[in-house]
């Protein structure tokens, strides 16, 4: 493994096997009665993050727990950033305490490549701006994979705010390198120029793009980072894009539907789908602590430089 | 390179100690066998089916893997992680007779972190081990209740098992390394 977690593109794709295999081992341990291993005693693991985060945050704190590291968690709102700090300055000084692992969150796209560079910790991105969240892709890999046994040959559907979400690039990375077939499917607004270079296709047509599709998942409609008008209205948007029973009803009878969280119910997703015997939205969550436990096992190792 | 047991010499062996194990636990029904990854789990799986047939009665069977609890990890920052790989044992640990099964018996670190990782599951009434091989040179204060063979070894040589579960063949080699 390389020193850090930036990108989807920073694993071989023996590494995503291996995280993916070494997951299915961690999970049993939130099986048990003690959940908890001993295995990163003695570690310090700072998890800084820039945005608001229930999900992603509770549940790495709960894989650093459950492999036994010290964790602190640094609530921006309640820290020195709001005294003017800027972020490398908060690097440097959190790295003076020397942690052996710092999980990051920001609102800027980058914000892990530039602690990367000044931190000799290890860094987790957990989602840098409109960039990447390696994470949740590779939980979102685990959870397809425990359904449908396999990746590779799969059509997989991703509908909604394609601009705006790290979620859907590290997505696409990692499954068009695992052999899916990946369409995505939103408003013109919505689809990011370019996108097909990435091996993806664009269906402006939900109703086409759902067709015969193994995975469906959606993406939520990320008003704090729109800047201008997108879409017309909330309701218009689902509409014509919000995953519906009938659209449901298009894809293949064992279609599992998927969804990175926070949902906007009646936005993008119905709550009849959303809550629907496809959907597997809580299970991504369950499986979100078995994937990060992993990838910090995997990444406490020696790195290849060593 | 010697071999010092072959295929009937393991089975002998594991068959005298399914004996040994009915007769000093006296019935079976507190009996749970785990095997600790990767050669254990076999080992496991044959003697609870000689007690099964022994005794007529089916004797749980776990695997457990003891990765994560090895006192090696972490100590040097070369080289990429061990497997992980899943540690299964489907049934209550508490109130068991546990007999742990393991292929080679040596410094008892591996055990250390068998009884370590055993005891996160509940609280057995005893724990029993069973080795195959036990060669000797012990770094814990760690003893085996059932052994297939000493086998006196030096340092400087290994222990290979093999089973045909895993490796096609049942062996025991001593190598020089």
């Amino acid at each position: 493994m390389k020193k850090d977690l930036l990108s989807i593109d920073d694993l071989t794709t023996e590494e995503i096997h291996l995280v993916l295999d070494t997951a299915e081992a961690m999970r049993e341990i939130g099986q048990r009665p003690i959940k908890k291993v001993p295995t990163l005693r003695g570690k310090t693991i700072v998890n800084l993050f820039y945005e608001p985060s229930t999900r992603t945050r509770t549940s790495f704190e709960i894989a650093e727990k459950r492999l036994s590291a010290d964790t602190l968690n640094i609530a921006v709102a309640a820290s020195s950033v709001l005294k003017g700090e800027t972020l490398v300055d908060t690097a440097l000084n959190i790295e003076a305490m020397a942690p052996d692992m710092i999980v990051v969150r920001h609102a800027s796209s980058g914000a892990g490549h530039l602690l990367s560079r000044i931190c000799r910790s290890r860094v987790i991105n957990a989602g840098d701006g409109m960039h990447e969240h390696p994470t949740q892709a590779l939980l979102d890999a685990f959870t397809i994979r425990e359904h449908k046994q396999r990746i590779a040959g799969l059509k997989v559907t991703i509908v909604g705010d394609l601009l705006h979400s790290r979620v859907l690039r590290s997505n696409v990375l990692l499954l068009t390198r695992l052999g899916a077939e990946v369409c995505v499917s939103g408003p013109p607004t919505f689809v990011p120029a370019g996108i097909e270079r990435f091996g993806v296709r664009v269906s402006p047509r939900v109703d086409e793009a759902v067709e015969g599709a193994d995975v469906i998942m959606m993406l939520r409609i990320q008003q704090e980072r729109m800047q201008g008008a997108f879409i017309p209205s909330l309701r218009e948007y689902f509409t014509t894009f919000g995953m519906t029973p009938a659209r449901v009803a298009r894809a293949k009878p064992d279609v599992i539907i998927m969804h990175p969280g926070p949902m906007n119910r009646g936005v993008e997703i119905a709550s009849e789908v959303a809550d629907g015997p496809y959907s597997v939205i809580l299970e991504q969550v369950a499986n979100g602590v078995a994937v990060r436990m992993a990838v910090l096992y995997l990444l406490a190792g020696g790195t290849e430089a060593d | 390179m010697p071999v010092v047991l072959d295929a009937d010499r393991i089975s002998r062996s594991l068959t005298r100690i399914a004996h040994e194990i009915l007769e000093r636990n006296r019935g079976v029904d507190e009996l749970a066998l785990v095997g600790i990854r990767t050669r254990g789990v076999p080992l496991a799986r044959r003697l609870a089916k000689i007690i099964g047939d022994v005794s007529r009665h089916e004797v749980p069977t776990g695997a457990l893997d003891i990765t994560l609890y090895r006192d090696d990890l972490m100590r040097t920052a070369v080289g990429a992680q061990p497997l992980i790989r899943k540690t299964e044992i489907p049934f209550s640990i508490d109130d068991k007779r546990i007999l742990l099964v393991d292929d080679v018996l040596y410094t008892g670190r591996t055990i250390r972190a068998a009884l370590d990782a055993l005891i996160e599951f509940g609280r057995p009434k005893a724990i029993q081990l069973i080795v195959l091989v036990d060669r000797g040179h012990r770094e814990l204060p760690i003893k085996a209740d059932y052994v297939g063979k000493n086998i006196p070894t030096s340092l400087s040589q290994s222990v290979q098992v093999r089973l045909s579960e895993i490796d096609g063949r049942d062996e025991v080699e001593i190598q020089e390394s």
